[in-house]
């Protein structure tokens, strides 16, 4: 069933969007991301203009951190004085990322922007993900059982603006959480993803907070920073499409319930292992791109 | 616009005393864009009208042409740079048809010469910003138009039964763009334009296409909040529907 979107300008089958939505879904169930970092080069590929692909996916994320943080609610695995302060790094951070996004949209530049990030955190983060995990499945191999990490004094202990983060179980400065949420807002507004990917790993090994909060806040502070990048995005360029955000939640939605199922008769390592390699393909496709000579130098503005 | 143009250029140039004229219709003049817009197909067809028997030495000819609205592009090119590929220079190319297809009875090397081409601006050739031949910049635009499928040429597409009944189907496509598009036929004989006939068809997003788009454009603050309502609700919405699903 082909479908017209009113704000891409583009014919696209209904049932690709679903099942892209639906692929997305299962890898961010089995994995816990919200799966940003894929849907938006998905996007691209089914021939969505760059600047709605990466607007709708803020809008998209809503949807599917909304569905995610309930879920946590419940279970109370959510720091919400820490994911205050993070979201007030957050929004000042994709209020920059919007701007910035604008600037290069004028310049031209907001593919090569978009690819360049996309390659350095996905190939940064893929790769020590894969090695982190493949050392703890060795670890696990070894020693049967494993050791219970000690909770190591960081660097940001020593700074000021001390406040407590009890369900955390932190009293650390405010501002590393303030600085980590600025840096995955503005991520987020100029790749089109939530930024879990990056603020996951940015909790558990910069802020120290312990694993189980960390899923639940960080959708809880994506929620906020994504609606506000959504909202921008709407404002300032008129690149949100609800019918194509509507299209992907749907597929997402169903997906992340297939995937969480799937994820639970995993090991965790496996899992990560698996995303890893996941995250470096995509990079390594991307990063291809921009080093093979285009067949075509020239392109039209869209 | 153009048609008035026309009128001029046909008021400048006599014809052969109109001893053939084309008479045309169109099986569509409205294009509503819905939700399940997935290209168009419009039927152009006509007759010749004569007031006297037609001539005998030359074979009759019937070039149809359809323009989209016009645009004003940037083009951009890329180059390498620090060993990457990436956008190093922007030109802005001045109107451009979105969208352009030329049907014909026959081959256009066999009807139209490049004078008679060049006086009415009937091929892309012609048509697209023949000042500017020769630019890298405008070459590309075409090539990358064709590439599209946005620029055709479609020759012997024009069917014409017993010189006087002539019929042809021009396809819309699926990412079109709204506006008026112009639509022209030619009659020819030995290389010359006898008679032609200019006419348009309205392409317009209708109902929830059109709602949409202008609240996105026009209300831009109510369009964002409601896209996040949207997608706040439907968030909300899964998680109750599986959880129930579960029990």
């Amino acid at each position: 069933m082909q479908l017209f979107l009113p704000i891409a300008e583009v014919s696209v089958n209904a049932f690709t969007l679903l099942g892209l939505g639906g692929l997305v879904g299962v890898l961010s169930g089995m994995f816990g991301v919200g799966g940003g970092f894929l849907i938006t080069p998905l996007l691209f590929f089914v021939g969505i203009p760059p600047a709605v692909a990466v607007a709708t996916s803020a809008n998209q994320i809503v949807a599917s951190s909304v569905s995610g943080v309930l879920a946590h609610f419940k279970r109370k695995t959510v720091d919400l004085k820490m994911g205050l302060v993070l979201l007030a790094g957050g929004l000042v951070g994709s209020a920059i990322g919007v701007q910035i996004f604008n600037l290069l949209k004028a310049m031209g530049q907001v593919d090569l922007l978009v690819t360049l990030c996309y390659v350095v955190f996905l190939g940064v983060i893929g790769f020590l993900m894969l090695i982190e995990s493949l050392r703890a499945l060795k670890r696990a191999k070894n020693r049967p059982g494993g050791r219970p990490e000690r909770k190591k004094h960081l660097w940001v202990h020593t700074l000021p603006f001390k406040m407590k983060f009890r369900a955390s179980g932190l009293y650390i400065s405010a501002i590393p959480p303030i600085g980590v949420g600025l840096m995955v807002g503005m991520l987020g507004a100029v790749m089109g993803v939530g930024g879990g990917f990056i603020m996951v790993p940015a909790m558990i090994y910069i802020l120290g907070m312990p694993t189980k909060v960390v899923i639940g806040t960080s959708l809880f502070q994506i929620i906020f920073t994504a609606g506000f990048t959504t909202l921008l995005h709407a404002y300032t360029n008129h690149t949100v499409d609800v019918l194509l955000a509507f299209l992907l939640l749907v597929g997402g939605v169903i997906g992340a319930q297939i995937g969480t199922q799937i994820g639970l008769r995993l090991k965790a390592e496996q899992l990560r292992i698996a995303l890893a390699l996941l995250v470096l393909l995509v990079c390594l496709k991307l990063g291809l791109d921009l080093l093979i000579p285009p067949g075509e130098l020239y392109s039209l503005e869209r | 616009m153009l048609i008035r143009l026309l009128a001029a250029l046909l008021f400048l140039f006599p014809l052969s005393a109109h001893a053939e004229q084309v008479v045309a219709a169109l099986s569509q003049t409205r294009v509503s864009v819905n939700a399940n817009f997935d290209g168009s197909e419009i039927l152009v067809f006509g007759a010749v009208k004569r007031d006297a028997p037609q001539p005998q030495d030359s074979p009759l000819d019937v070039i149809i042409t359809v323009a989209g609205p016009e645009k004003v592009e940037t083009i951009r090119r890329k180059d390498r740079r620090f060993g990457i590929w990436i956008n190093v220079e922007a030109q802005i190319i001045g109107h451009t048809p979105t969208f352009y297809t030329v049907a014909t009875t026959r081959p256009l090397d066999d009807i139209l010469p490049p004078l008679t081409d060049s006086l009415w601006k009937i091929t892309a050739e012609k048509r697209i910003l023949p000042a500017l031949r020769g630019d890298p910049a405008r070459e590309a635009l075409v090539r990358l138009r064709i590439e599209d499928d946005l620029y055709r040429t479609r020759e012997n597409e024009v069917s014409l039964s017993q010189d006087t009944l002539f019929n042809t189907a021009i396809a819309l496509p699926a990412n079109i763009t709204e506006g008026n598009y112009v639509t022209r036929i030619f009659l020819l004989r030995n290389g010359e334009v006898i008679d032609s006939y200019g006419t348009s068809i309205n392409v317009q997003k209708v109902g929830i296409e059109r709602l949409l788009y202008n609240l996105a454009y026009n209300q831009a603050l109510i369009y964002g909040i409601m896209a996040l309502a949207i997608a706040a609700i439907s968030g909300w919405a899964a998680s109750e529907i599986f959880r129930l699903i579960r029990r």
